[in-house]
């Protein structure tokens, strides 16, 4: 940490200007490799593991492919409408900024809604995490982005309020971009979960 | 439940430990009252975002877990001296082989690398601290929080008892029924996590905040071997936190991931393991790679040889490390495709480490060679070292493997890579650095003595164990029978044993011994070192250095030393300093990480609740924090540099 | 409050994103579901689509290349779609002996 932390740049947007948040925005990069990894092996897990049913359903028996799609549209969308909130942060304006952010959190909140109906409805067709190492490693998958997607959240939530409070400045921006960053990386994850989970589930 | 299950009991030795612990809890508390010293401690080190102090603490606790690890292994050899013996029974001896392999890999080898990285890194690069001091103390914290609450298990609700692999479905609940496991599983997930911000926040340091003019190119060994090392961090313990979450889904929540019914598969842990085992132990090899390549070429007086191959060959380790970790189990039936491809990939692996071990022999050709402690250490490594490469060579071979598996050949081998490579690397690490930890030298006779003792028990504790392994002694056996022709290679080995105890102990009294008589380093470069961290004051100011340093070579400091006789500070380039605050918070918040990993462990689950919501409390408050840090004005750091440099 | 001075006015890297996702997302829907190609030419297919819809998200909306660190985190991703990989893959192929 050396004086370079105050010298600002003014070419480059918001989050950048300090060397600080350069570092920040980094290492949030870098822990998103980790992520990616810590998803990998859920996915090695559950692709070991999906055919091996036990004496439960399978997945071809339990996924529906209208749930799946509803989820899978609202997340998609709401990356969207993440990157919008960028976009006009970039262009100084905060009430675009907040406006966006709002959708975004609210179609994370009905993705979580889904979500949690799936999970319940398959709970009462008697599927739960303990009837089978399929139902295991799919709950633990889906349930991690699920609690990942939740986190995110409670997260943005907290940003906005920091919004609300200190305005947009060099901080509460790097704190935004790094939650946008964040809220795509779901996004891409549930991508190959539609793929490899929903998707392979039901033509396997 | 009872009291009696809560505590572990029946065992004369847990009743003595049970005494020790709480007659050195009593007695830290004692000290610190009576000489006022709680205000201190917490201020200068619970407090502290220094990477200076969170590196000694890192290593402070690392010899304390070598401490532990090491009587674990006492007890261990003490049991298989001699046939028959009932010294220790079959479950007491599990236990003790499972924290023994468990503390001395996560607990002792991984803080005592972190710590040597915390004090050094920075130092070398020309930094001021690490990228995210605040996340560094909360590395710090988690993992001094997950050794804990793994090293109260032994006390308190029986320790793991499923070897340091955890191997289902012996780690099952079917089969472990106790808490032991679930301590396993909780307390690395703890520390785990404390180990990847550690690698994040080193790998954004290195790539980042590199003094003017440090290319990639000009980095000293030992950065570069950290640098590979976070990336192996990075990518590999998220494997680890998986596995961990897993086992712990299966042994509290009934989850079928690894049982032996409804679809669970429980050689998947094996695989999910050693996809992280493996580059773990290139994470503990390769820093290790790195302090010895420092040493020789200090030692040695000359520049690295073939600096550019020594980076290349790191870089391919690396990346083999994450492709050959079916070796660890070609005896689990995978079929000849599979076992044959990651033979090859293991094999391949002694190409790149070869080319190190030649860079090594020749940078000390022709050098005009010092016979320090700490080049003892690396001289020594080199031979020892060559002799656990060439058998990992033999078990790469996957259809021999079937005959070594398992043996004590196995145990032999991988004593020979971590002892000789990590411990003689940690300390001859300790003695080349301890100057710059501490501001005097550790005292060079009693070192000799540590490393003549160790290094010869070394050898015969673990020589023999080749033999015994061919001769047909398995791993994990808690005593076998007269007869076998094994007892005096057994008694040798205890001997052995026995002298790298003493050596340990010699290591601890010339500890002791330097703090009070030892030379006292005024120069700050008392090595005639090569890189940055001799520029600074010994122990450096807690800013480091006044202004930032240009580097226009490597070896940066010894060049400059060349051209204008030293790290050469002007007055009138002084600029304030900006630093960062401390933060009980990282305290507080491992803390909680500990309350809610012991609810885990117990499966009290309203306590797991509460600790997590003191976690989420703390990262609220940490998110909704306005603190800048602080400046340092030029005129305190004249009287700081002045106060430093009068020695030089 | 400073800007980029080559902001563009109107998202659009933003739109054509999304609208290559959507369109991407259903295409993988209708492979899987309703185009009767078999199964292996399906996997190969709908995770081939993932990859693309991945690599959109981390380019039209994450900007992984920009800043100065643009080519750390381009290899930070890359690197970490190969042990991703890696894992996957390796996991299957090693443990497909099991029945």
């Amino acid at each position: 940490m050396g004086e370079a932390v105050h010298r600002y740049d003014e070419t480059m947007p918001l989050e950048y200007r300090t060397e600080e948040n350069r570092l920040n925005i980094l290492g949030f990069w870098i822990f998103l490799g980790a992520e990616v990894v810590l998803f990998a092996t859920l996915f090695a897990t559950y692709l070991v593991l999906f055919q091996r049913t036990g004496s439960g359903p399978t997945a071809q028996e339990l996924f529906q492919v209208k749930d799946v799609l509803i989820e899978t549209l609202l997340l998609l969308t709401s990356s969207f409408t993440c990157g919008l909130a960028i976009f006009e942060m970039r262009r100084g304006r905060l009430a675009g900024l907040l406006a966006w952010l709002l959708v975004t959190l609210l179609l994370g909140i009905g993705f979580i809604t889904f979500e949690v109906r799936e999970f319940i409805h398959y709970v009462h067709e008697g599927a739960t995490m303990q009837t089978s190492a399929f139902l295991s490693s799919f709950f633990v998958l889906v349930g991690t982005h699920g609690a990942h997607v939740s986190l995110g959240i409670g997260w943005m939530i907290f940003i906005i309020i920091q919004l609300l409070q200190r305005g947009l400045t060099v901080k509460t921006a790097r704190k935004v971009f790094i939650v946008s960053l964040y809220w795509h990386f779901l996004d891409v994850v549930w991508i190959f979960i539609f793929t490899l989970v929903y998707l392979l589930g039901m033509v396997v | 439940m009872k009291w009696s299950e809560f505590f572990v009991t029946g065992e004369p030795l847990i009743y003595a430990a049970d005494v020790a612990i709480v007659l050195t809890m009593v007695g830290i508390v004692f000290v610190l009252t009576y000489f006022k010293k709680w205000k201190w401690i917490w201020n200068e080190w619970l407090t502290t975002v220094d990477h200076k102090k969170i590196g000694v603490m890192y290593i402070i606790c690392a010899v304390l877990m070598l401490f532990r690890g090491g009587v674990d292994a006492l007890l261990m050899r003490a049991q298989l001296t001699a046939p028959n013996m009932n010294f220790l029974d079959a479950q007491h001896y599990n236990e003790i082989f499972t924290t023994h392999g468990t503390i001395m890999i996560l607990f002792m080898a991984m803080p005592f690398i972190i710590g040597l990285m915390n004090i050094v890194v920075p130092l070398q690069i020309g930094a001021r601290d690490v990228a995210f001091p605040y996340l560094n103390a909360l590395s710090f914290w988690l993992f001094f929080f997950g050794a804990m609450l793994f090293n109260i298990s032994f006390v308190i609700g029986g320790s793991p008892d499923a070897g340091w692999t955890a191997y289902f479905p012996l780690a099952g609940n079917e089969f472990s029924p106790g808490v032991g496991n679930n301590y396993y599983a909780v307390s690395l997930q703890i520390s785990g996590i404390g180990t990847l911000m550690t690698g994040i926040n080193f790998l954004v340091t290195i790539l980042k905040m590199r003094a003017p003019g440090m290319t990639l190119m000009r980095m000293p060994m030992f950065t570069w071997t950290i640098l590979i090392t976070c990336v192996l961090i990075v990518f590999a313990f998220p494997v680890l936190t998986v596995a961990l979450a897993l086992m712990t889904f299966d042994r509290l929540f009934d989850t079928q991931f690894f049982t032996m019914a409804n679809g669970g598969m429980s050689m998947l842990w094996a695989n999910l393991f050693w996809i992280w085992g493996h580059p773990e132990v290139y994470i503990v090899i390769l820093p290790a790679f790195g302090i010895f390549s420092e040493i020789v070429s200090t030692f040695a007086q000359k520049r690295l040889f073939g600096y550019k191959a020594m980076v290349y060959s790191i870089v391919g380790i690396a990346f083999l490390s994450f492709i050959v970790w079916v070796h660890h189990f070609f005896t689990m039936g995978a079929g000849p495709e599979v076992n044959s491809v990651f033979s090859i990939t293991t094999m391949a692996v002694a190409i790149p480490t070869g080319v190190k071990i030649f860079n090594w022999l020749f940078t000390l050709r022709k050098g005009k060679i010092r016979f320090t402690t700490a080049m003892l250490w690396s001289l020594a490594f080199i031979p020892n070292f060559v002799i656990g490469g060439v058998t990992g060579v033999m078990l790469a071979m996957a259809a021999a493997d079937y005959q070594y598996h398992n043996s004590y050949f196995l145990i032999a081998h991988f004593h020979y890579v971590l002892i000789a490579g990590v411990v003689f690397a940690c300390f001859a690490g300790l003695h080349y650095w301890y100057p710059k930890m501490f501001g005097h030298m550790l005292n060079e006779r009693l070192g000799k003595w540590t490393f003549w003792l160790f290094m010869i028990g070394f050898n015969v504790c673990f020589f023999p164990m080749y033999f015994l392994g061919l001769m047909g002694m398995t791993r994990r056996m808690y005593t076998y029978s007269d007869g076998l022709g094994w007892t005096p290679l057994n008694v040798v080995a205890t001997v052995g044993a026995v002298l790298m105890g003493i050596g340990f102990i010699v290591l601890c009294y010339n500890i002791y011994y330097s703090a009070r008589y030892g030379e006292r380093d005024m120069t700050g470069d008392p090595w005639n070192g090569r890189t940055l961290e001799w520029a600074t004051a010994s122990p450096p100011v807690h800013y480091n250095f006044p202004v930032t340093p240009i580097v226009d070579d490597l070896d940066a400091y010894w060049v400059m030393k060349k051209k204008q006789g030293g790290f050469q500070v002007k007055e009138e380039e002084l600029k304030p300093i900006h630093m960062p605050s401390n933060s009980g918070r990282p305290f507080w918040i491992s803390v909680a990480f500990f309350v809610a990993g012991f609810g885990l462990v117990f499966k009290w689950f309203a306590l797991a609740i509460a600790g997590a919501l003191f976690i989420v409390l703390g990262l609220i408050l940490r998110s909704f924090e306005n603190d800048d840090g602080y400046h340092i004005g030029v005129d305190e750091i004249k009287r700081t540099e002045r106060a430093a440099r009068k020695g030089a | 409050m400073g800007t980029n001075g080559h902001h563009e006015s109107f998202p659009w890297k933003h739109l054509i994103g999304f609208v290559l996702s959507l369109l991407l997302t259903f295409a993988a829907l209708w492979v899987a579901l309703s185009s009767g190609l078999p199964l292996k030419a399906v996997i190969v297919v709908i995770v081939l689509f993932a990859m693309i819809q991945a690599s959109l998200q981390l380019f039209m909306f994450m900007h992984v290349a920009e800043s100065d660190s643009g080519k750390v985190q381009t290899f930070n991703m890359v690197y970490s779609f190969f042990i991703a990989v890696v894992v996957v893959a390796g996991s299957v192929w090693v443990m497909q002996f099991v029945l």
